[in-house]
């Protein structure tokens, strides 16, 4: 235990050497909102004024793409399969074979403490952003809602990080993924809804792409916020969700211990 | 012999050795072209979908559906040859000064800022551009009237100012990386910058639209660049679209002689790191 709180600390202080303009980096990202509250009010307009497009108002629409940011900063990982796949390229994986600590779980801790920054220093922009922006949203949630908001982002968060693990251990069957992971974030940032509410697409695409597990990290979540997932649906959700965890969790083990019997450390 | 160094030749060798380099790695080039091309494809997807939901962008007279598509090919265009051609060379520029490798460049009997500009062209960008022209070709076909060979040269000329005009703003940028000593966020802040720029500009109204749109018509004039090619070509001529096509002339004039003016006084303040 108490190692796994030391290697929590270290990866927290690494993190926060290099802070620097982060905060305003994290503020300037948010610019694209702004054309995209201005597009979605010409779709509307153009439209003929209805109330909603695919469920979504347009107040909802724009406070849909503030709530994908908050998933997003939540469930992407970047670079942790490209650094297992380098680590296994490199044969520096046996760096984490000769020391008594798991290489997933020492990630995951690695990745808490990432995240763990992140709010800290990201908190303020996002508290900013949101207060301007309040007028979109459409009231406070009920505490139910929050509740099972804060559940769905924390399990976004999970998937985010086994489904990439996953990904990364492709490394030990091809040397070269860069390509591969390419696709995949291409693949991510149209499928979780990070690009458009998935409600919008046409029948039957919604269907299937509300099937794919890519939605809960940044759809679902949005969506529960903003009250429309409820009842039994938000719980078929979560629950769905949770087995997307459990899945990939087991997957990435599996393709772990399948890797390390064909591993060959390469390096001296 | 001449005293004028051979342009033409010079630049033709640097796109030579740029394809050469490129072609060293045929996969990864090939990679590059479908990984460039996939973004587009997203984006034109994006914009099919929006259009299941709504006959036009912007209130009665905005932009159709092929209407449109005329202006996301214009976006396509204007993006992929500034990324082919000037992005390279024009974002390593403040690294060259960084680094105080802008001595090579200084050394050399060329132009600096030709030379700095153009010397890496990256061929794989102009997988788009070949995108851009055919979603021209097919939205055009489809358009409701069909526009005249002027208007066809219109939109060439103005989408070259277009490219002009975006140019001199990165180098700018460039210069200014003189003075701030490192400008890593170059590519970030360009990037954000033109995110203005790829939409109509009638749909920036209101208490912070109208501002907006002025501001990015007049100070930094980056909506002129796709909007003034892609209203010529889209729709049929009409009277008030000449004030607006007069003034982004004047811009990109007015635009490449600042950026110029900048880019000599950055060489000026430029004084050599290392050695």
């Amino acid at each position: 235990m108490r190692t796994w709180w030391t290697i929590l600390r270290i990866c927290i202080e690494e993190r926060l050497t290099y802070r620097g303009d982060f905060a305003l980096g994290t503020l300037m990202r948010f610019l694209p909102i702004i054309t995209q509250t201005f597009l979605w009010t010409a779709i509307f307009a153009g439209a003929g004024g209805p109330e909603t497009i695919a469920g979504f108002t347009r107040d909802e629409i724009v406070a849909y793409y503030l709530l994908t940011y908050v998933s997003r900063a939540f469930s992407s990982m970047p670079g942790l399969a490209s650094f297992i796949a380098a680590q296994v390229r490199t044969g520096e994986l046996k760096k984490y074979l000769i020391q008594p600590i798991d290489l997933i779980g020492f990630l995951l801790l690695s990745r808490i403490a990432h995240k763990l920054v992140y709010f800290a220093v990201a908190t303020g922009p996002f508290a900013i952003v949101f207060f301007f922006c309040r007028d979109y949203f459409p009231g406070r949630p009920d505490p139910a809602t929050l509740a099972a908001f804060v559940l769905s982002l924390l399990m976004a968060f999970l998937l985010g990080f086994f489904l990439e693990a996953t990904l990364g251990m492709i490394g030990f069957w091809f040397l070269e993924v860069s390509s591969l992971l390419f696709v995949y974030m291409l693949f991510n940032f149209f499928l979780s809804g990070h690009m458009f509410p998935l409600t919008i697409l046409p029948s039957p695409w919604d269907k299937i792409v509300l099937a794919q597990p890519l939605q809960y990290l940044a759809y679902f979540p949005s969506a529960v916020f903003l009250g429309k997932i409820q009842g039994p649906a938000l719980v078929q959700g979560l629950a769905l969700q949770a087995a997307w965890v459990l899945l990939f969790a087991g997957t990435s083990r599996v393709a772990y211990r399948m890797g390390l019997r064909r591993y060959s450390a390469f390096g001296g | 012999m001449s005293d004028r160094p051979p342009y033409f030749a010079v630049l033709a060798q640097f796109a030579r050795n740029s394809l050469v380099r490129e072609m060293t790695f045929r996969w990864n080039f090939l990679l590059d072209c479908v990984s460039s091309l996939s973004w587009v494809v997203m984006q034109l997807g994006f914009y099919l979908i929006i259009f299941e939901h709504t006959r036009q962008i912007g209130p009665e007279g905005g932009w159709g559906k092929w209407e449109f598509f005329v202006f996301l090919s214009t976006t396509i265009l204007v993006n992929s040859l500034i990324q082919a051609f000037f992005l390279p060379g024009a974002g390593e520029f403040s690294e060259l000064i960084r680094t105080g490798n802008l001595d090579f460049a200084l050394v050399k009997p060329i132009d600096t800022q030709f030379l700095v500009s153009l010397q890496k062209i990256e061929w794989s960008s102009l997988s788009n551009t070949l995108f851009g022209v055919l979603l021209l070709c097919v939205s055009l076909a489809r358009l409701d009237f069909t526009p005249n060979i002027a208007q066809l040269l219109l939109f060439i000329w103005f989408t070259a100012c277009g490219i002009a005009l975006l140019y001199s703003l990165i180098i700018s940028l460039g210069a200014l990386s003189v003075w701030l000593g490192r400008n890593d966020s170059l590519y970030d802040f360009w990037f954000y910058i033109t995110t203005f720029a790829r939409y109509p500009m009638e749909i920036y109204e209101g208490r912070l639209g109208s501002p907006l749109r002025f501001a990015f018509t007049f100070i930094i004039p980056i909506l002129v660049v796709v909007n003034v090619p892609a209203r010529l070509l889209a729709r049929p001529l009409v009277e008030q679209d000449w004030s607006l096509a007069g003034f982004a002339l004047i811009a990109t004039f007015v635009s490449l002689l600042l950026s110029r003016r900048l880019f000599l006084k950055a060489l000026d303040s430029y004084r050599s790191a290392s050695s």
